[in-house]
């Protein structure tokens, strides 16, 4: 327990002292509300174009911050050999790799805390009415993006290489799952690509619980899917995970 | 008791065979460097003993444990220096130290160690800015900063200039006045000459010398006599040159001639370490 809390706060000094990391996983949603934000008007899914943004947004930050910021900074500290260097101390694996992933969590609830006042304060939108769903939501799509992203690190072999094939996911991911605005005028092929992904389901859950005011425990189907990709996850990442570098 | 004691190890990648039968003990307190050219095996050697790959035959114990089956003690009592690793490049020289102490029961004091390897003006300074000869001490610094009582040094002065070697040899002998053991490899002769009490010698994955550099250089090593006799140069190799150089003084002196230009001088350690390592290839 007190080398999780001592690890935990490394990980958090971390990520905020690496500020190209935290703009971009973490400013990089916020900076899309706002834009979008202003250019979008009108009512989406019968709610104010605002609102309907700020649900996906919140589910575009979690892949950000859940999936891609911690599959990069996994195949980065890899190749840098820093988890070598530190399976060599006493820190047990298991509780580096929890430390780490409650601090990915951490930094997403922060995140979701700030598009909220953001949102209050420059486009008057609501705090969510079922806050404790609203949690739930965030928690569930933290641990299931973060064990894809422990995943998909297994899978990037190299660092350099590791940024250019995490967009190359997230970002036809967002705009095929509605992460980005609505989908319902996409041809259907593309829709039927979007509803495999799990962001999607994300989204769907964010918008229930944030725009129609449904309870989390309600939305059996997307709760599945995403524990499903989640269990894909962990299965990828306990066949493929490593912590050394590749062998130069 | 040994802090280190290998028995027999062997390690294949594929057909590889990295470690071909090794066999060597190290005394605590004691500074024992791995000697020999890239490939040589030392790597593979020093990461079985760090617990980090697994051997495929052989006998091995590190401060009493075998490093595949550690007890929760191990790796609060070795320290590591990996041969490339990198730390957090925006974190301050002090967190880094502070984070790695707290992996530890019985860390040192922070501030001690950065003193100790050298650090102390660059106490606040991000990693990133640090020079590659500082980026090497703060790697010693974080390896000793959970009071090891075993350091693992994975060739610690590669690619550096000659000052920052003359650097990292001050401090890594700073460590056996600690009382540290210390394992070392190296491909510089002259690392393993000024730092090791003892240095075996690898080449295609075995021993094939062990000693103090001293006995390296004397054991079965041949000495060479040279003159000059009639304008040309003479070598005599021999490995009992008293005998030899009294012949030929004796033989000189009855004919009245003087030995022009007599040496008598025995290999350094670097010519016997080329010829180890020429011998047959």
């Amino acid at each position: 327990m007190r080398l999780y809390l001592h690890q935990l706060k490394a990980e958090q000094l971390v990520y905020w002292r690496s500020r190209e990391a935290a703009v971009f996983t973490f400013i990089f949603p916020l900076l899309l509300f706002v834009l979008l934000g202003s250019v979008y008007s009108g009512r989406i899914y019968g709610v104010p174009a605002s609102q309907a943004l700020l649900a996906a947004l919140l589910a575009y930050g979690c892949a950000m911050v859940a999936f891609a910021g911690l599959s990069i900074t996994l195949v980065l500290r890899r190749e840098a050999a820093i988890l070598k260097r530190l399976r060599a101390t006493p820190l047990p694996p298991p509780v580096y790799i929890l430390s780490l992933l409650s601090s990915t969590i951490l930094v997403f609830l922060a995140e979701v805390v700030v598009l909220f006042l953001l949102g209050r304060a420059v486009f008057g939108t609501p705090f969510p009415v079922r806050a404790g769903s609203l949690v739930l939501v965030v928690v569930l799509g933290a641990v299931c993006f973060a064990a894809m992203g422990v995943g998909l690190s297994g899978l990037i072999r190299s660092g350099e290489g590791s940024s250019a094939v995490v967009n190359l996911i997230v970002l036809p991911m967002a705009f095929l799952t509605g992460a980005f605005g609505p989908t319902r005028h996409y041809p259907q092929f593309l829709r039927a690509i979007g509803d495999a992904l799990p962001l999607k389901y994300l989204v769907d859950l964010s918008n229930a619980v944030y725009l129609h005011h449904q309870s989390f425990w309600s939305q059996g189907t997307a709760i599945g899917v995403l524990a499903a990709w989640g269990a894909v996850g962990v299965g990828v990442a306990l066949a493929k995970f490593r912590w050394e570098p590749r062998e130069a | 008791m040994s802090a280190i004691s290998v028995r027999g190890l062997r390690k294949s990648y594929g057909p590889l065979e990295a470690v071909r039968g090794v066999d060597f003990e190290i005394e605590e307190g004691e500074v024992f460097g791995l000697l020999g050219p890239n490939g040589a095996g030392k790597t593979t050697t020093v990461e079985i003993l760090e617990g980090y790959r697994r051997r495929d035959a052989g006998d091995v114990s590190v401060l009493g444990w075998d490093p595949q089956r550690p007890g929760r003690e191990f790796r609060q009592r070795i320290g590591v220096v990996l041969q490339q690793a990198q730390l957090w490049p925006n974190l301050t020289v002090r967190e880094t130290h502070a984070v790695f102490a707290g992996y530890y029961e019985r860390p040192r004091d922070v501030d001690e160690v950065i003193d100790l390897v050298g650090l102390t003006e660059k106490r606040d300074a991000r990693v990133k800015t640090l020079s590659g000869g500082q980026k090497r001490r703060l790697d010693l610094g974080v390896a000793l900063v959970g009071d090891p009582d075993l350091v693992f040094l994975d060739e610690p002065t590669t690619g550096f200039d000659p000052a920052a070697r003359r650097a990292a040899w001050e401090m890594i002998r700073s460590l056996r006045s600690l009382g540290k053991t210390v394992l070392l490899t190296t491909h510089y002769l002259d690392e393993a000459e000024q730092l090791a009490d003892r240095v075996a010698v690898l080449r295609e994955g075995r021993i094939v010398r062990i000693g103090t550099p001293r006995e390296l250089t004397t054991t079965d090593a041949e000495v060479e006599i040279r003159y000059r006799r009639n304008g040309e140069e003479v070598l005599v190799r021999t490995s009992e040159p008293t005998r030899v150089l009294h012949e030929l003084t004796a033989e000189a002196i009855g004919r009245g001639e003087e030995l022009d230009r007599l040496e008598v001088r025995r290999p350094t350690l670097e010519e016997v370490y080329l010829a180890l390592m020429d011998d047959g290839q």
